[in-house]
């Protein structure tokens, strides 16, 4: 007869104890499985993903519940245990008892919470599971002040995800830097630099006094009498293992419950594992040591001898996007020396702490690559001597030539650890490949190598690598799109040299494995095509996006928004008037001015597009482009005209730069400003192409941006004259139509092509002809009002095929 | 209603609708989109993507999939069923192509109607 095992508690040790033990016998015990929270196994390293909305629950789930259900695991989530009676050998929880022969507690850490008046107010949480995190995500959606007390992992991956997700946060922490636990002084800095560039204010030496507020959270008080606004409070000071259980049971329990190498409590028929136990005076709150006492819980319940042994740890962490490592002792000591590396510029900090001749600890920042390698010598105590005066730059730097980092993987030997979570060793990489293993995914499965944080990937791809040699291609940049294998840039080269001048011709030379591309690729091969072919190649409408396809903007409900252009900004009475009577006449429920400097309105129906093109067309109106991947609008001042501060004639180089450059389509939309004098009344330096007029002439800048990202631009070139900075504007949006990758704004293609680059290819005079050169033949083609040519073309496919809803109706 | 029997109606000619595009019928309960892929097959669909009702007409064809204009949906012209990580179906409609005319079910149609 099967025994009965009851497990409390389903988190990620008592999960792979299941797994561990469902593995070795899936017949062995009949399973109960006791969780306080609503839910089964998920990965709880990743709700700071969560948080931060780049992960959704669904992604974190480790055992979803057909998993259960496949394995016979009874589940009783989101039921709390009353009580464990050890004579009787059953537990009860609300909904009943169970009874067990073996009983495993895994009920893990409840997080610290500083015993302060207010700590019981509403919008004071915790964080530490799926719930904690939902509660972050819904406070955030209403915007406001966050304070997060403790200054360790979960309080800054938490203040990093409130701050993404737009709240204005504080980190308040007790000691005098970030981490102290894991980091020195230095790395401690350079952190709380990295998270006050994102947003996050950090105050170290901070201790909370109260939490203030009437019904509902307010403000934090601290020591010092400072007093923060908070809207919400984020208590993560630290955990504690969860003993409550064990402890009413009258299991022995110090700090946590206390083990012996079995993984057996001082019942003999009750194990517990993770974060609730303690072995040897020691704590467990990284995943690698409760994998390892998982496995050992398994072997234990059947009968199968093995021991936990406590390893030398090191700390891999990415905080909030920034790579830290820490190993070893790096206190400071007699006789002990410390060797430092920093580079400031980019953000990198290396020491290492050696005692007699060998290296004890190691503190990376900002690079871990060689992270391995260093942690190492540590374990091995490897007598450093020889290469002491190179020991700071890593293995490439041992033995003369740098190596390649492939060679250093190559060289790591076969217990080298890959994955730190899950303990897995090169070795046992490698011999996954041997057994047919070929790719990550089938790597991950097979040995779970950067199946939990997933930061060892690119280690793992390099093993793969340097196992299977030519045979396996290192994945360095994206494809296109599922339809190709072949990346953005490989195509338009393929375009270019191979001179492909239709799409069916690219989707042969490049091998689509789709009859004719998706929506995803079809827009940008229609822009590469029309950009280096503008002669030969017919712009396919069908391959758009609507809103270039009718030239209008789609709007949410399928109605659309019309723009028509205003040149520079100005406008005249009769303009003004033709659009207002064109708003009555085709009842326009909204008209909005825009940021370009022109009117919008929203909310004209698909079928009346074409009439009210006509009736702005008549007035001398024509598409103000507001939909495309091209020219939008040239923002200007009011310059010489009127203004006193006026050094040149922006309005009326505005009006030149969007009469020459009206039409033209580009990789991703494109603004224009010109500002009259360096006040910077139109706005020019958020631009991605901006001019400022002084004196002397004009500055031209580029790679500006006010949307998602805020970017201000950076001065390509000064030029004298109107004549030469509208050819240099030419030029460069040439440039940018025949190098970027569709979809990329100005500052993206500066920042992988360099401002140095684009400089140079506009100041060289011939350069910059002939780029005008190719502009201008393009602009023969495109120069025209679509509006005009659709209204005499097409405006027959603007209203419905038929109407059968009076045929219907008989 | 009357046994249900096909009632072929001619909506318009095949070169109405251009290759890849697609036009709309309008029925007393809303727009059917009419499409026409690469190959000329013809196809009628609801109008009305599953996620937030986007206008289906105005996506872009590929294959005989299209994929909705607002937060790019792809559904499947022949089965109506979403594509992909999505899930949900819209209402298919019986289409043929003869002489150069599309030719939709009337029956159905207003079966729709009447629904």
């Amino acid at each position: 007869m099967k025994q009965k095992l009851v497990v409390i508690g389903a988190g990620m040790a008592s999960g792979r104890v299941l797994e561990h033990l469902l593995d070795a016998d899936p017949d062995a015990y009949e399973i109960t499985l006791f969780n306080a929270e609503a839910r089964g196994n998920y990965n709880r390293i990743m709700l700071s993903p969560v948080l931060s909305g780049e992960k959704t629950y669904a992604d974190i789930v480790t055992h979803g519940d057909d998993w259960y259900a496949a394995n016979g695991v009874t589940c009783r989530f989101g039921e709390h245990i009353t009580a464990i009676d050890r004579a009787a050998k059953t537990v009860t929880g609300q909904n009943g008892t169970v009874a067990y022969d073996k009983l495993l507690v895994a009920t893990g850490s409840a997080p610290f919470i500083i015993p302060v008046q207010g700590k019981d107010l509403p919008g004071v949480i915790t964080y530490r599971d799926l719930d904690d995190t939902n509660a972050m995500i819904e406070a955030a959606a209403k915007g406001g002040k966050a304070v997060v007390i403790g200054g360790g992992l979960l309080g800054l991956e938490a203040a990093a995800g409130l701050a993404e997700r737009g709240m204005d946060v504080t980190v308040l922490h007790l000691m005098g830097h970030l981490m102290e636990r894991q980091l020195d002084e230095s790395a401690g800095f350079l952190l709380r630099r990295d998270l006050q560039n994102k947003g996050v204010k950090v105050i170290c030496r901070a201790s909370t006094a109260a939490i203030l507020g009437e019904t509902r959270v307010e403000a934090v008080l601290l020591e010092d009498k400072t007093v923060l606004e908070a809207d919400l409070v984020v208590m993560a000071v630290g955990i504690r293992p969860e003993t409550r259980l064990a402890n009413d049971a009258g299991l022995t329990v110090a700090r946590g419950i206390e083990v012996n190498a079995q993984m057996q409590t001082s019942d003999p028929d009750i194990y517990a594992v993770g974060e609730c136990v303690e072995f040897n005076k020691c704590l467990f709150g990284l995943v690698a040591p409760l994998y390892d006492q998982a496995k050992v819980v398994a072997h234990s319940l059947l009968g199968q001898e093995d021991a936990f042994v406590v390893k030398e740890l090191a700390t891999k962490l990415k905080v909030t996007g920034c790579d830290l490592f820490s190993a070893g002792d790096f206190a400071e000591g007699e006789g002990r020396e410390d060797i430092v590396f920093r580079d400031p510029a980019r953000g990198v900090y290396r020491r290492l702490v050696i005692e007699d001749g060998a290296v004890i600890g190691a503190v990376m920042y900002g690079d871990t690559t060689d992270s391995n390698w260093f942690f190492g010598l540590i374990k091995d105590k490897t007598e450093i001597a020889e290469m002491r005066d190179t020991l700071i730059f890593g293995p490439a730097y041992q033995g003369g030539t740098p190596l390649d980092p492939l060679a250093a993987v190559a060289a790591l030997p076969r217990d080298a650890e890959i994955c730190g979570c899950n303990g897995i060793c090169k070795g046992q990489i490698v011999d996954a490949i041997a057994a047919g293993s070929t790719d990550l995914g089938a790597i991950r499965a097979v040995t779970k190598a950067s199946a939990s944080c997933g930061s060892c990937t690119g280690l793992v791809e390099q093993v793969l690598a340097v196992t299977m040699g030519d045979s396996f291609v290192l994945p360095t940049s994206q494809p296109m799109c599922k339809c190709t294998d072949m990346t953005h840039e490989d195509v338009r080269r393929m375009i270019k040299s191979q001179e492909l001048k239709s799409m069916p011709a690219v989707w042969q030379a490049c091998n689509w494995s789709t009859p004719d591309g998706c929506h995803s690729c079809r827009p940008a091969l229609n822009f590469y095509l029309l950009a280096d072919w503008p002669l030969d190649y017919a712009d396919d409408p069908q391959s758009r996006f609507i809103n270039e396809r009718k030239h209008a903007n789609i709007q949410k409900d399928g109605t659309f928004s019309v723009v028509p252009r205003m040149w520079g900004g100005i406008t005249t009475p009769a303009e003004l008037r033709a659009i207002a009577d064109a708003a009555e006449k085709y009842m326009v429920p909204t008209v909005k001015v825009t940021g370009g400097q022109r009117s919008d309105l929203l909310g004209v129906k698909g079928e009346d597009l074409p009439a009210i093109w006509a009736d702005l067309n008549a007035a001398g109106m024509v598409s103000g482009h507001a939909y495309s991947k091209g020219l939008r609008t040239v923002k200007t001042c009011v310059g010489t005209d009127h203004c006193r501060f006026g050094t040149q004639d922006s309005t009326g180089l505005g009006i030149k730069l969007e009469k020459t450059l009206w039409g033209s389509w580009t990789p991703h939309k494109l603004k224009l400003a010109v500002s009259g004098c360096p006040r910077n009344c139109a706005e020019a330096t958020c631009k991605d192409i901006g001019v400022v007029c002084v004196d002397s002439g004009y500055q031209i800048s580029i790679g500006g941006a006010a949307g998602m990202d805020v970017r201000e631009t950076e001065l390509l070139l000064q030029v004298a004259t109107e004549e030469e900075a509208i050819a240099v504007i030419k030029a460069v949006t040439q440039l940018y139509r025949e190098t970027a990758k569709y979809l990329d704004r100005i500052y993206k293609w500066m920042g992988k092509v360099g401002l140095d680059w684009i400089t140079e290819q506009v100041s060289d005079l011939e350069t910059r002809t002939a780029l005008v050169d190719r502009f201008e033949l393009s602009q023969s083609i495109y120069r025209t009002d679509p509006w005009a040519e659709h209204i005499a073309k097409k405006a027959e496919s603007y209203q419905p095929l038929a109407d059968l809803t009076l045929e219907a109706a008989e | 209603m009357t046994a249900r029997m096909s009632n072929w109606i001619d909506i318009a000619a095949l070169e109405d609708i251009a290759p890849r595009g697609a036009r709309v019928v309008k029925t007393v309960l809303g727009c059917v989109a009419v499409f026409r892929t690469a190959t000329d097959e013809v196809f009628a669909i609801d109008n009305t993507c599953p996620h937030k009702k986007g206008p289906l007409a105005e996506g872009i064809v590929h294959g005989n999939s299209v994929t909705c204009p607002l937060h790019n949906w792809v559904i499947s012209l022949e089965t109506g069923l979403v594509q992909g990580p999505d899930e949900g179906s819209v209402a298919t409609f019986p289409t043929r192509v003869e002489g150069g005319r599309i030719l939709l079910d009337a029956t159905t149609l207003r079966a729709r109607a009447a629904a």
